[in-house]
This record gives C-alpha cells, structure tokens and sequence, in this order.
C-alpha cells in the first residue's frame, strides 16, 4: 500500500515537472517580447514552428540530433530578426496593431511551411527512454530533461538582464527609450537584440520539442499559443519571476487535476486558476509582487 | 441489385490516366454538369483532406478523358475550405446556388459533415460524405460512403480481445465521433462480456499524454481501443512508445488516415491494429492499378488514404447511377441509387444499399509490426445493420419508404 502511495506520488512529480517545463518553455520567448518590448506576438507559436522544422528538416538530412536543434536555433533567431527589421519596428508600444500583424504573420507561415514543405515532416522519435516506477514509466526527456533545460535557460536569462552590461542596457532601453538614447545606447540595437533573443528562445523551444511532439505539420503552431499565452498573463510583465511563477502554479494545477480526473478536467481546472487569478491579481503575479516590494519600500 | 460500375471502374483503375490533359478546370463556369470538392488542403485537417481531393479530381479527370458522362465533360468546383466549418458552410452554399453542382463531395469530419447538413437539407443537394464515421446519418440527400463506427470497430474490437484478452481502456477524441464511437466500443463490449476498464475523453488541442498514460498503466488492461483524431493527438503514439507502453491498440483512426506508420519512426506504432476498408498497402492487381494512377497523376502525394479512395470510387458509383437514370436530376440520380449497386471498388467488391445510402464494406484489420510494415488479417464484409435492421425498433431506416433527415445514435438502440 505504501509502495503504491509512492509511485503515485512519483508519477504526479513527473506529471507536474513535464507541464512545468512546456510551461516555462513555451512561454519565455513570448514573455521576453510581451514583458520588455510591449509587443504580443500572435505569431509566437509559428515561431517555435520554425525551430521544429529547422531541426527536423536538418535531422532529416543527416545531422545528429543535438546539431539539428542548434539549426533550428539559428534558423528561428535568423528569421526573428529579418521580421523584427521588416514588421516588428514599426510596431513597438501599438499592442493593438501588433497583434493584427502578427496574427496575419502567423498565416502567413503557416501557409508557406505548408506549401514549401507539404502537409508534414516525418516526426523525431522521442530520446532519452524512460524511467520506470511500480506500474507506470516516465519519458526522461519529457520529465527530467526538458524541465531542467527550462530551469538553466531561466538562470541564464536572469543572469543576462542582471549581471551583464547588454542586461542593464536593454533594461534601460525598455524603461525609457528617450533616456537612455541620451546616455548613448544604441536602442535600436537594444530592440533588435531583444527580438532575437525572444527569437532564439522560440527558436530552442522548438528543437528541444522536435522530438517530443510527435506530428510535425504547418499548423501545430497554435498547440504552444494559447498555453503561453496563458501563463504570460498570469505571470505578469517580468520575464523570470513571471514566467516561474505561472508555470509552477499552472503545471501544479494541471498535473494534480490531470492525475486524479483526467486531461480534460486538467486543461478546464488550468483555465478556471488563471481566470480567477486575473480576476485577484490584474497585473499578474510579478505584478503582484513588485507592488508590494514598492509597498514595503514605501513603508522603509 | 445491378452490376453497372464493375467493368468500367476496374478499366479506369488499371488504365493509367493522362489526367492533366483532361482539361478540367478548377474555377471554371457552371455550364454543364458540375460537381463541387470540397476538401481541406490547409488547416488542421489537410493531411487527410488533401489526398481525398486529388483522388476525387482524379476519377473526374478519368472519366472525362473517357467521354465525360452523358457526352458532357464533367465541370469541378474546388475552393480549399481550410478546416474551416464556417468557410465550409458559406462554400457549400456557394456550390448549391451559384454553381449549381449536380452533386457535392465534402469535408473529413463529422463535425464539418453537421455543420453543412442543414445546408443540404435545405436544398436537397445530392452529397458524398466519404469519411469512415461513427454512423447513423439516415438522410434522403447524403450517401455516408466510408465505413461506420460499427463496421471498423465491429472489425478490429473483437479480434484484438480474441487475440489478446477482454479488458479494454476506451481513449477517444472529446466530440462528437470520438463519444459515439466510445459508445459503440461498449456495445460491443456488452455483446461480447467484455470488460471497460477505463475510458477517457480527450481534447482535441491535447499533446501531451503523460497522465492519460500512467492511467493506463494503473488499469493495465489487455489493450487499449484508440479514436483519437488529428495531429495533436497523434503524439500520444510516441510517447506511447517513449514510455515503452507496448499494450497493443485497436483503433479505427489511425494509419488508414494520416498514414501514421509512414510518418513516424519505428517503433512507435507497433501493434498497433485498424480496423479499415482500405489501405494502399493492400495490393492486388486493382488495387495496385488504383495506387499506380494515383501517383502518376499526383507524384508528390504523401499517402493514398482510405477516405481518398472512398471519393474515388463514390465518383464512379455517381457516374454509373446519372448513366443509368439517362439524366444529372439529383432526384432522379437518387432515385437510382436506392435501388442499390454492386460496386468494383479499389478495395474489393462492396454493395451500396440503396435502403441506408450505406455501404457494406470488405472490412479487414491491418496490423503494424516493430518495422511498421503492414499486414492484413480477419477478412469480412460487413454490412450496415445498425441502421438497417436496430434503429427504429428494429425496423430500420429505409430512405425509399420514408423521408428522413436523422442522426441515429447507439444510444437510441443501446444502453450506454
């Protein structure tokens, strides 16, 4: 009895850890370009898309997996940038008009992997193997790895926009464009930078799923769209403590609820926690909690 | 019943085409006979729309290079409907009064096939639904071509709990084909005292099936009975495989469709077994014809699926039906119809039953081993009895007696 109690136990921490890390995967890419530039980038899904087909195709051709996932990197980073320069510029600060463009940029992509590359790619098999507890097994790449990947890529975005000169710049830039030009950033520059790097974050996102996603067709996009979406608004403006905030809580939610009455209700109890999440806290949970910082600062 | 279609189907199959020169256009006028194909080629559903489409153009371009109907070349209609179920009811509108199709050719799911029927109700347009469904359209207009819930899973059910044992775990996809055909997994189940041990609903926009997976390993049943639709789902595979959860799985959406053994790395579909009426591994001297013109006269095509042959030979059946009634009056055309047909289909002799607008489908389950090859076992026609002889108090639906515009469900019948 107690054995079983453990492997429940077990498969609901792997369960939470495999939700936690899509979460955070899927929505730092979006977070950096919603949180810092004040775009919503409705073609964020379409983003990971590129770096899924960027590596299945360089998989395909005969590259080693890890060598595939950094193409697909490259490939998504190359082609942020060419659609920062081309559309994104012009929209910094309209939220509005961003989300039609980039809604009409996520059609646009679609259509032509569909065209460029037919209905779908031969999927990747997922790595790794499994681990297995009592009755169940657990995908390593899924449970361990892919939720590690999410923990190391939320450092290195914490230590780049804290630790490093580019960080302080682009913190600048985001907060006041005019002053800082003055102190002698190069904002566009800065902007630039942002978009490539929320860019190549999509970009990994897509080739650490390549091979965890199964089919591989133009319009998985929307699959990654309204859960990062989700936890973006339920997270707040700040990249890091946004994003690891929300993905915590929505991954707890959905695992337990997924665990003990079904994907279904799991999916409906994640909706209903940010609902009323937004309802308590507007501005999210960084936005939360950098009211009460100022609150208790105020206090001192 | 009349043997019209035989000879001149297995003559167009084994013929090769020359379609491209078949001068067919694909917005062309009105003038003449015209049939409307609507069919996803972008959108959720294009991977197995696509293939229905080319292989309705290519039994229209045939049959045309062969003299047309009546003397007159066959007019195509085809705007992409993109997965689309408002587009798809603005088009079907758009085929009925502005081009005036003498019969229409339509969607890949059920719920694109209910979102239109009022459309065709409304204006008793002959129309082809041509994909394998969880059954019970008993309408004066519709001619469900593609095997029901009740042939494909009467098919495979059965023999997966001969081959491996009775508990069953029931996934599905959460509407209205994946509910119904669940349902009818437990009528089957009751016929037969086998055991439900698990059943789940699951959304369409799912990926991820880690949880769906631990619960099927806490039930551990023989085998697991899969509806489960689309790409999203089609993940639930490689984890399967990720997991090394090698229960075997039943299933009536998969491989036939999206050719799911093609596009995946073994092993992931290793044991698994659809219950289907067609398959282009099936080979054969007419199927092998049917498969060869197919890739002649669409060479970058990915698969030639069940639904696509289904279109096919449904365009042959419509030919001999408009020859026969001497006239393209979709009432008159119907009328012939109902009197029933032996047809020469690509995947064996099958019967139109003119009562139903049913087929009674060569059934067979194909199996996917560790390589992924294909092999075929447990041959069977079966014929569409839920509609024919259980609903209505065991009455049945005879389209020719009475007029209907119904969906039967097992409910009706069954308690489930």
């Amino acid at each position: 009895m107690a054995a079983a109690t453990v492997y429940d136990g077990l498969s609901l921490l792997f369960q939470f850890l495999n939700s936690f890390g899509f979460l955070v995967l899927v929505t730092v890419g979006l977070a950096i370009v919603f949180g810092m530039m004040g775009v919503i980038n409705l073609a964020h899904g379409e983003f990971i898309l590129v770096g899924i087909y960027g590596t299945a195709l360089a998989y395909h051709a005969g590259a080693p997996l890890p060598l595939a996932m950094v193409a697909g990197v490259v490939v998504t980073t190359v082609f942020g940038i060419v659609v920062e320069r081309l559309i994104v510029r012009h929209l910094y600060d309209r939220l509005l008009d961003s989300m039609v463009a980039t809604w009409g940029l996520s059609l646009v992509v679609a259509q032509l992997l569909l065209i460029v590359f037919g209905s779908s790619l031969d999927s990747i098999s997922t790595p790794m193997g499994n681990v297995a507890y009592g009755p169940y097994t657990s995908s390593v790449y899924r449970s361990v790895f892919l939720p590690a990947a999410a923990l190391v890529v939320l450092g290195g975005l914490f230590l780049l926009f804290t630790r490093t000169e580019f960080g302080v710049k682009a913190r600048a830039t985001i907060e006041d464009p005019e002053t800082a030009r003055a102190m002698g950033v190069d904002t566009d520059r800065m902007y630039v930078t942002t978009f490539a790097i929320g860019s190549a974050l999509a970009g990994l996102t897509g080739a650490l799923y390549a091979p965890a996603i199964g089919a591989i067709t133009p319009d998985r996009g929307s699959t990654f769209l309204v859960e990062s979406f989700v936890a973006v608004v339920v997270g707040g403006s700040s990249v890091v403590v946004g994003t690891l905030s929300a993905s915590t809580l929505l991954g707890l939610v959905n695992a337990v609820f997924s665990w003990q009455l079904g994907t279904f209700v799991g999916l409906m109890a994640m909706l209903l926690v940010a609902i009323v999440l937004l309802r308590l806290l507007p501005n999210g949970i960084s936005g939360y909690v950098e009211d009460w910082r100022e609150r208790r600062r105020a206090d001192q | 019943m009349r043997n019209a279609s035989r000879r001149s189907l297995l003559a167009a199959g084994a013929s090769g085409i020359g379609a491209a020169l078949a001068g067919c256009t694909g917005s062309g006028s009105s003038a003449g006979p015209t049939v409307g194909i609507l069919e996803d080629r972008s959108g959720n559903f294009q991977l197995n729309g696509t293939s229905k489409w080319q292989a309705t153009r290519l039994a229209i371009e045939e049959i045309n290079e062969d003299g047309g109907i009546l003397g007159e070349e066959v007019q195509i209609e085809d705007p992409d409907p993109q997965s689309d179920n408002e587009r798809y009811q603005e088009l079907t509108e758009q085929m009925i009064l502005e081009h005036e199709v003498d019969a229409l050719w339509a969607g890949y799911s059920s719920a694109t096939r209910e979102a239109i029927r009022p459309i065709i109700n409304d204006y008793d347009q002959l129309y082809f639904y041509t994909t394998q469904y969880e059954g019970g359209v008993c309408d004066d207009t519709i001619f469900p071509v593609g095997a029901t819930a009740r042939q494909q899973l009467g098919a495979v059910t059965p023999y997966m709990a001969e081959e491996y044992g009775e508990d069953i775990y029931i996934i599905a996809a959460d509407y209205n084909f994946g509910q119904l055909s669940g349902d009818w997994v437990n009528v089957i189940a009751q016929e037969n005292d086998y055991n439900i041990v698990g059943e789940e609903y699951i959304p369409l926009n799912e990926t991820d099936f880690s949880s769906v997976i631990n619960r099927i390993q806490s039930e551990d049943p023989d085998f697991i009975m899969s509806m489960l639709v689309g790409a999203n789902h089609e993940n639930f595979y490689d984890q399967r495989d990720a997991n090394d959860m090698l229960i075997p799985i039943g299933t009536s959406t998969t491989m036939a469709q999206g050719h799911e053994h093609i596009r995946y790395e073994p092993d992931a579909l290793t044991d698994v077994y659809a219950g289907v009426s067609y398959m282009e591994e099936l080979g054969d001297e007419r199927g092998e014809g049917f498969v060869d013109a197919f890739y002649e006269r669409w060479p970058d095509a990915n698969y030639l699926n069940q639904e696509a042959q289904n279109n096919y030979f449904s365009v042959y059946m419509w030919r001999d039906a408009v020859e026969e009634a001497g006239t393209f009056d979709q009432e008159e055309v119907i009328s012939v119809l109902e009197e029933g047909m032996d047809i020469a289909a690509p995947s064996g002799d099958i019967e139109l039953d003119g009562a139903t607008h049913h087929m009674t489908h060569k059934m067979r389950v194909a199996h996917a081993d560790e390589n992924h090859d294909i092999s075929f076992d447990g041959e069977q026609f079966i014929e569409p009895t839920f509609l024919r002889e259980e609903v209505e108090g065991g009455e049945g639906c005879d389209l020719r007696e009475e007029s209907k515009q119904t969906q039967y469900e097992p409910g009706d019948v069954y308690d489930v």
